[in-house]
């Protein structure tokens, strides 16, 4: 079950039409209105970042696509790529002609290799259209194409470093950041990576006009929102919010009670208690990538943190040592408050620990893997505390 | 310095420098930039790291997966410092400094940060300090001392997980002492370009494998060692066959005799706390005996020895070439003294084995005269000669396994000693080096020249080759040419260089040359090109470079070395290995050359009483080339 998406509203090939018509300045000038963060997770301003990498040097820039939507729990750029997938190309291609970049990368996360083919035919049908290639959306001297790569699994290759490592055929491991990759990225080149999700927001600003996007949402997260939303609610589904949305305003959207708490962001995300549930989903509050789950009053705290620690401890690229053992760490202390074996001592250490991790990790990954951990320790201390060998909450 | 190298193709991204690119309207390279480190301003060069600026305004940053040589990594994460206005601590060794920055480099989060770290690496490490041989050497213990570990946060292994390689005749690898710097790794693929080592699975699974997880024996490392140079821990050492010495040492029976490389001399005080660069020879001769060997004799000797030999047989291969016009001939001729080099070429460019001068390293000269020639004028059995070798090396272990290294009859050379291992020897006999009276090299090869001295820097056995090779052919003096004798323009770290000399006059040849070829006039108006190359991964570029026909194929001789800076930085020596301490002794190496009495290794007697006495048909003749040149193996990918 979904809401009504504003994708379904736009017309493919209108964005980049409006766009190619006016030009780099005009495009990034627009998108300065339109006040876009970046829908991945992160939210650096989109016009930033394409500014960037405009004013690099050089002669072949690249626009990267991430679509490894790999964060537990978020559904939602399969959705987008499965139904508007045009939308995303002509994002992509906007992008382009504000950067001055020639080519454009789709990373796909390996488990979406049944979507390639239908990707594919689109492209094919673009190329058709004069949408790509020699003289793009009719505009001279825009040479334009697009490639899909598949990811291999890595749920650290969603990091644009990583993404770029893997993309050059290396292992998927982030890289030291500055340099960044609108000025460093692909083959040493400037390099946009944006989620799948802005990009087809780009092109929906330029269809719809940066006024409209920027009139939505709160003053410092403009705009609309999808969220993949999944657990213990009625009707799980995507759904598009606009960003400022209260955590309650979702919950009754899909039929979510008694719900204890909720997890947003996926597993590097936040968990927010019941009595927090006014809180809004918006970068200055509860920031995500999409990513909401939904625990029901039944659910015991510790099995949610486990899961997201054995997570990690899966996921960890393994090159940094605060997140390679730190996760470790952190899912040996779940379980030994599982077991009741857990100090009060050293579990006051271990969320030191996280607190190290969340600085001390060279990539978002480490630095949020222990979210997760240090929330459900701070509001359901009363659940996960006092346990004995074999009982439950 | 120029023997960092940073710019290798294989090496991941993620572990490279990475080029800055100016931001706009920072106009010149050097553009200086003021920052703040702990409440002092500084101006430093853009792109500087900020370890390095903190460096410059002299405040310890801890380091433990940097290093000098490499290229940068960031993994480790105990240099984190804060940066005013980033959320998260930054990695000091890999932020470039690009715009103006206050940086704090003890606040408590930063302390905390680094005890984590640390707290954490003692959590994989197991193994207890005092039975490892890099006690009191090691950066980890050191990182511990400096933080005040003083129990383990969070747990400490009790068994090993890894068992121990010790397949290769040269590394050993002990993975429980693993803090997966990935030094290890940058060392092999980014400043050999060999990459035997490789990181492998993911998370705390991550483990440094070779090819499959196969023994290091059974993959293509070429045993040069680096690789333990730069481990922090004790994870990487070389094969130890102290034991076995001592034990031939307290056999009566046994004749052990030892020769000494010049790289060790150099290095050796290290061991026993002195600077680096301060020579060692003639304490370590009284040592040496002292521990209980039989004789102490000078590899310079057949350092020597190999100037002659390999210098013929280049002199006729350019006779062959450019006289009889004989295509077949491999120019340039290279060097064969390293013997990570020759495994080096065996596995990568077996295709070039014919360029390779078929003398022996000196190493293996010697052992197959001790064997021999002493043997046989000393009236000794050469079946009850242990014949002992000390280098700066970890390939010279393999190189005197070598099947083929057994002219004399027997094993050449019986045992390969690195410095460290002299050193504890030394040390464990009771002796405290600096303290030894002086003591001379045994006879009969006890006169060396300073060209031997030199075979341990890089560029040293092209310097003895042109001293030998101007005086002899061209028939001028040296000093003519070269102020002090000292071939300055072929000195130095540049990772591959090149240097020309004109052939202006020819001869009078010493008559044991003049009957090789007919004539040595051809040579008159010649310009003898020879090229100087250290590191593989500079021989790598090098001989890319002859196979593309670029300037290095209009080389006649070129000097490869296996290790960065040349034997003086060999996988052998002392630990730690930076730049400035291969510079520091390459200044003892070259002031030890200074000191000799005879500089050229033509003009050493002994030589010359050698090929009278022993090799009589004189140079590349029947007898030398039976016992002073080898063969080599075609390997590839096999071994």
């Amino acid at each position: 079950m979904s809401t009504e998406l504003t994708f379904s509203q736009i017309e493919k090939y209108a964005g980049v039409k409006t766009a190619a018509a006016g030009g780099r300045a005009d495009i990034l000038a627009t998108m300065k209105t339109a006040g876009m963060r970046g829908r991945g997770g992160a939210g650096f301003p989109v016009s930033v970042k394409w500014n960037l990498a405009a004013a690099a040097t050089g002669p072949d820039k690249f626009i990267v696509c991430n679509a490894d939507e790999g964060e537990p729990g978020t559904f939602k750029d399969r959705l987008i790529l499965s139904e508007y997938a045009d939308i995303v190309f002509d994002g992509m291609t906007i992008a382009a002609i504000a950067v001055g970049a020639a080519k454009g990368i789709l990373y796909l996360r390996g488990e979406y290799v049944y979507l390639l083919n239908d990707l594919e035919a689109v492209l094919a049908r673009r190329r058709e259209d004069g949408m790509l290639g020699q003289n793009a959306a009719g505009r001279e001297g825009f040479d334009f194409d697009i490639d899909i790569r598949m990811g291999s699994g890595a749920y650290v290759c969603g990091e644009e470093t990583a993404l770029i490592e893997s993309l050059e055929g290396n292992r998927g491991e982030p890289r030291n950041r500055p340099p960044f990759p609108v000025d460093t990225g692909y083959r040493g080149r400037p390099t946009v990576v944006n989620n799948v999700e802005t990009l087809a927001w780009a092109a929906c600003i330029f269809a719809k006009g940066a006024e409209w996007f920027n009139g939505l949402g709160t003053e410092k997260s403009v705009g609309l929102k999808l969220l993949s939303i999944s657990g213990d609610c009625a009707n799980p589904g995507v759904y598009e919010f606009p960003l400022g949305v209260s955590i309650a305003d979702v919950l009754t959207a899909v039929g979510a009670e008694n719900s204890k708490a909720v997890q947003v962001g996926g597993a590097s995300g936040l968990c927010i208690p019941a009595c927090q549930f006014d809180r809004k989903i918006a970068f200055e509050d509860v920031a995500t990538g999409g990513s909401v789950i939904v625990f029901g009053a039944d659910r015991d705290m510790l099995d949610v943190v486990d899961n997201f620690m054995e997570f990690f401890v899966e996921e960890s690229c393994g090159q940094c040592t605060p997140c390679r053992e730190g996760n470790e760490k952190l899912l040996e202390g779940v379980q030994m408050l599982a077991a009741g074996k857990c100090s009060m001592k050293y579990l006051k250490e271990l969320c030191s620990l996280g607190k190290t991790m969340q600085v001390a990790s060279k990539c978002g990954l480490g630095q949020s893997s222990p979210n997760a951990f240090l929330s459900v320790v701070e509001h359901f201390s009363d659940e996960i505390l006092g346990r004995t060998e074999g009982s439950n909450a | 310095m120029t023997d960092n190298i940073n710019d290798s193709d294989r090496a991941p991204k993620a572990q490279r420098g990475q080029v800055i690119d100016k931001p706009d309207g920072v106009d010149a390279i050097g553009a200086q930039i003021t920052i703040t480190i702990d409440d002092n301003e500084i101006k430093v060069p853009m792109g500087t790291t900020i370890l390095e600026a903190a460096k410059t305004a002299g405040i310890h940053i801890p380091t433990l997966c940097h290093h000098e040589d490499l290229c940068v990594a960031g993994v480790c994460r105990v240099c984190v410092v804060e940066v005013e206005g980033q959320r998260a601590l930054q990695a000091s060794c890999a932020y470039p400094i690009t715009s103006p920055l206050n940086i704090k480099t003890h606040t408590p989060q930063v302390r905390r940060a680094r005890r984590h770290v640390i707290d954490l690496l003692l959590s994989k490490h197991y193994g207890e300090c005092y039975a490892c041989f890099r006690n009191n050497n090691c950066e980890l213990q050191s990182l511990a001392k400096e933080y005040g570990v003083d129990f383990f946060r969070f747990g400490h292994p009790e068994k090993p997980m890894f068992e121990k390689d010790h397949s290769s005749y040269s590394v050993v690898r002990d993975m429980n002492k693993c803090v997966l710097c990935r030094r290890c790794v940058r060392t092999c693929i980014d400043l050999q370009e060999v990459g035997v080592l490789e990181a492998a699975n993911r998370s705390n699974e991550t483990t440094i494998e070779t090819f499959q997880d196969r023994p290091l024996g059974d993959v293509v490392c070429i045993n040069c060692g680096q690789c333990i140079n730069r481990c922090p821990t004790g994870a990487l050492t070389a094969n130890d066959p102290t034991d076995e010495v001592w034990a031939a040492i307290d056999d009566p029976k046994k004749h052990v005799t030892l020769q000494t490389a010049p790289s060790p001399r150099a290095g050796i005080g290290e061991c026993f706390g002195l600077e680096p660069g301060t020579p060692m020879t003639f304490e370590m001769n009284t040592a040496v005996r002292q521990c209980g060997f039989d004789k102490v004799f000078d590899t310079n000797f057949t350092a020597d020895l190999t100037i002659i030999e390999e210098g013929t047989e280049l002199l006729l291969r350019l006779y062959k070439a450019l006289v009889e016009k004989d295509e077949t001939v491999a120019l340039p001729q290279f060097t064969s003294c390293s013997p990570g080099w020759v495994k080096f070429i065996e596995h990568f460019y077996p295709e070039m084995l014919p360029n390779m001068s078929s003398a022996k390293s000196p190493q293996q000269m010697f052992g197959a005269l001790i064997k021999t020639f002493y043997a046989e004028h000393h009236g000794i059995d050469p079946a009850d000669i242990v014949s002992v070798a000390l280098m700066p090396c970890s390939a010279k272990k393999f190189e005197c396994n070598r099947p083929e290294m057994t002219d004399s009859g027997y094993k050449d050379v019986d045992y390969g000693l690195t410095t460290r291992e002299l050193a504890k020897m030394i040390s464990e006999a009771g002796i405290h080096l600096p303290d030894m009276p002086k003591g001379d090299f045994d006879a009969p090869f006890g006169e060396a020249t300073g060209s031997g001295v030199i075979f341990g820097a890089t560029g040293g056995v092209m310097e003895a080759a042109l001293r030998t090779v101007i005086e002899l052919v061209c028939g001028v003096k040296v000093e003519d040419l070269f102020e002090h004798a000292n071939i300055l323009p072929i000195r130095g770290f540049e990772g591959a260089r090149m240097v020309e000399l004109p052939i202006e006059n020819v001869g009078p040849v010493p008559a044991v040359l003049q009957s090789l070829v007919p004539s040595w006039d051809w040579l008159k108006g010649a310009t003898l090109k020879v090229g100087v190359c250290h590191g593989t991964a500079n021989a790598k570029k090098v001989l890319d470079d002859i196979k593309a026909g670029g300037a290095f194929s209009e080389c006649h001789f070129i000097e490869f070395m296996a290790c960065p800076g040349g034997c003086l930085g060999g996988g052998g020596q002392p630990i730690p290995t930076t730049p400035e301490i291969r510079q520091a002794r390459a200044k003892a190496i070259y002031a030890e050359d200074e000191a000799y009495g005879i500089r050229k290794s033509h003009e050493n007697p002994v030589v010359w009483e050698l090929y009278e006495k022993f090799l009589t048909d004189g140079p590349c003749g029947h007898i030398s080339h039976k016992l002073l040149h080898t063969t080599y193996t075609a390997r590839g990918k096999y071994l």
